[in-house]
């Protein structure tokens, strides 16, 4: 990489595809899988931060989609808020909720983190199954929009719900991968991947580990909270699932797979189990079938994950 | 998680407290906690084996279940489609080693867990597929007729349950102290090297605890099923109370595992009963913190030192 950072190829990479990508859609579909696929990498992000570059395992961040999402769908109900205020409302709850359990949580070690993590998404998911006087329960509820495109109308522009959220959904990633890329190579970041190797190693050289680790948790909350305020207020309507197990277990998917330590692993990754159902419609009984298999063949054949596997190759091809 | 019983002359005011209901949930908890005991005890075996987690425990329970019902439902005698499923649940708990463990030999813990979860995912996904999406049920093993104990009831299926629960805990005792097996993988979970330079084929001591916990758990279903009802996604939750019960019980001993394992499926029904139905699901994982950040090492369990 001569003369260009990791930092810089990976977010001019990324604006090019945002940008070029529309001229292959044929459809306004293709503008809603481009959405997903963008809003799903924005929340792997958070869990490169917290997997990839901490070393630390969720199992529960669905949860904090789903708390982004309904804050959207109770906040202009409940508070009378403007929609984007309860996505900064959802953010914030998320950041607070993994503040305060992140402490004691991440205390343990490994499996322990892992099913203490699982437990609270479901802890989580259960409140937001059961108090259905509140969201609704099982039958989910609709979100109010976001009322860019009426505004959008009043100066006579017509953008179609499809392609106004490919635009917005774009945009949030660059910024999330902007912001995950300069934490990479910030003193904060190197002080964080010092924690994936050995952790006893870096409290020697003096790190405070059990603060680094909770900065990492409460990132990534934000930026699952985030993702899940743009799916609600791009599908006008959530359910409990958004925040559910299968969720979690998704998104961390398509973090191992890209390579869980690469932002722009967690694009490519997020791309591949998003793109995979809309493409193999015939095999929507498979789905997880499929699901599980990819967990365990990018483990066993393809630790570091496709994109610094792919990456690694090259270099070697290339010297 | 198992239905009430019928309401024989059970006192329905609920001003006061009843030694009726709360033996109604004591038997309750007893039966579900037996299940929960069961997979704590699958749990364990692996762990001590290989230092692994496998989060697809609850998917052998789940196995034990449909394949017996869907052998019994093609007009095989239900003992020998009990008989079956458990033999065909230990030879996916061997597939799982040497597929999916054995090839990822060196990952990291995180790496596991992945690949757990992801067998678990896909043997629940399998079971979606090969089998179907309902409910199911075969007859129980001696009828359905309540026995009335002190004003509340208990079904004779629990006692079998409870039964099987304490079998296999016996079973597995008696295995780890007694037979030079049972001792050779004892050793395999102590020090690895140090099994192989005396002769033990460790390896063979890891295919043998997965083909074992699987088989436990396989148990587990087909003695639950009459009463809690099986589908193809009851893995998921039976694998965290497990979990909570082999943690509770200090992630060693097999009788950590049972009373762990009890005492979750206790305190469940106890706040299904007293406190909320719709959170009994949560008592688990409040367990499980609340262990974790009290007492690390659980009732039983003996503290370690982490080496570096």
């Amino acid at each position: 990489m001569s003369g260009l950072s990791v930092r810089t190829a990976t977010l001019l990479a990324l604006a090019l595809i945002v940008v070029l990508a529309p001229v292959l859609f044929p459809s306004s579909f293709y503008y809603r899988v481009g959405a997903l696929i963008f809003v799903n990498g924005l929340a792997t992000m958070g869990l490169v931060i917290l997997v990839g570059y901490a070393g630390q395992v969720s199992l529960g961040h669905a949860g904090f989609v789903g708390i982004g999402a309904y804050a959207c769908a109770l906040g202009p109900v409940y508070l009378g808020l403007p929609q984007i205020l309860c996505v900064v409302l959802g953010a914030a709850i998320s950041a607070l909720l993994a503040f305060l359990v992140g402490r004691p949580i991440l205390k343990l070690k490994a499996h322990y983190l892992a099913v203490a993590t699982l437990g609270l998404g479901i802890l989580i998911y259960m409140v937001i199954y059961n108090e259905g006087w509140l969201t609704g329960g099982p039958d989910g509820m609709d979100v109010q929009p976001l009322g860019v495109r009426e505004l959008l109308k009043d100066y006579g522009i017509k953008v179609g719900s499809s392609e106004l959220w490919y635009w917005i959904s774009g945009v949030v990633l660059l910024v999330g991968a902007f912001v995950a890329l300069n934490l990479h190579n910030s003193p904060a970041g190197r002080a964080l991947r010092s924690l994936h190797d050995s952790e006893v190693a870096a409290s020697t050289i003096g790190i405070d580990v059990a603060r680094m680790k909770l900065t990492a948790f409460v990132i990534s909350s934000v930026y699952a909270s985030v993702a899940g305020s743009q799916v609600a207020l791009m599908n006008r309507f959530v359910t409990p699932d958004v925040a559910g197990f299968i969720h979690s277990v998704e998104l961390l998917t398509m973090a191992v797979l890209g390579g869980a330590a690469s932002v722009m692993g967690a694009v490519v990754g997020a791309t591949i189990l998003t793109a995979l159902p809309q493409v193999l419609t015939v095999f929507e009984d498979f789905e997880h079938v499929l699901l599980g298999l990819i967990m365990m063949l990018v483990m066993i054949f393809l630790r570091e994950g496709l994109v610094p596997s792919l990456a690694r190759r090259m270099r070697r091809s290339v010297s | 998680m198992a239905p009430p019983p019928p309401n024989n002359g059970r006192r329905t005011d609920r001003q006061g407290w009843h030694m009726s209901e709360f033996l109604q949930f004591l038997f309750s908890g007893i039966t579900v906690g037996s299940v929960y005991a069961l997979v704590a005890l699958g749990f364990i075996l692996i762990f001590n084996a290989s230092g692994v987690v496998n989060f697809a425990q609850g998917e052998f329970v789940m196995l034990g279940g449909m394949i017996t019902y869907f052998t019994y439902a093609a007009g095989v005698p239900l003992a020998a489609a009990a008989v079956f499923a458990i033999v065909v649940t230990c030879v996916v708990g061997v597939a799982l080693n040497k597929l999916a463990i054995e090839p990822a030999r060196g990952a990291s813990v995180v790496a596991l867990i992945i690949i757990t979860i992801g067998a678990s995912i896909f043997l629940r996904g399998l079971a979606q597929v090969v089998f179907d999406k309902q409910l199911h049920r075969f007859p129980s093993i001696s009828g359905d007729d309540p026995i009335a104990i002190g004003g509340a009831t208990i079904l004779p299926q629990s006692l079998w349950i409870v039964g099987g629960a304490l079998a296999a805990f016996l079973a597995l005792y008696l295995f780890f102290a007694r037979t030079l097996t049972g001792k050779a993988v004892v050793a395999t979970a102590n020090n690895k090297l140090a099994a192989q330079l005396v002769g033990i084929g460790t390896n063979n001591m890891m295919t043998l605890s997965f083909a074992l916990a699987a088989a436990v758990g396989a148990l587990g279903g087909v003695l639950m099923t009459p009463i809690t009802l099986t589908s193809y996604d009851v893995g998921l939750t039976l694998a965290l109370k497990g979990f909570a019960g082999a943690i509770l019980g200090g992630m060693g001993s097999p009788f950590g595992a049972l009373v762990g394992g009890l005492l979750v499926g206790l305190i469940e029904a106890m706040t299904a009963g007293y406190i909320s139905s719709e959170y009994k699901d949560a008592v688990a994982f409040i367990v499980i913190l609340l262990v974790l950040f009290v007492m690390p090492n659980g009732l039983f369990g003996r503290s370690a030192l982490e080496r570096v």
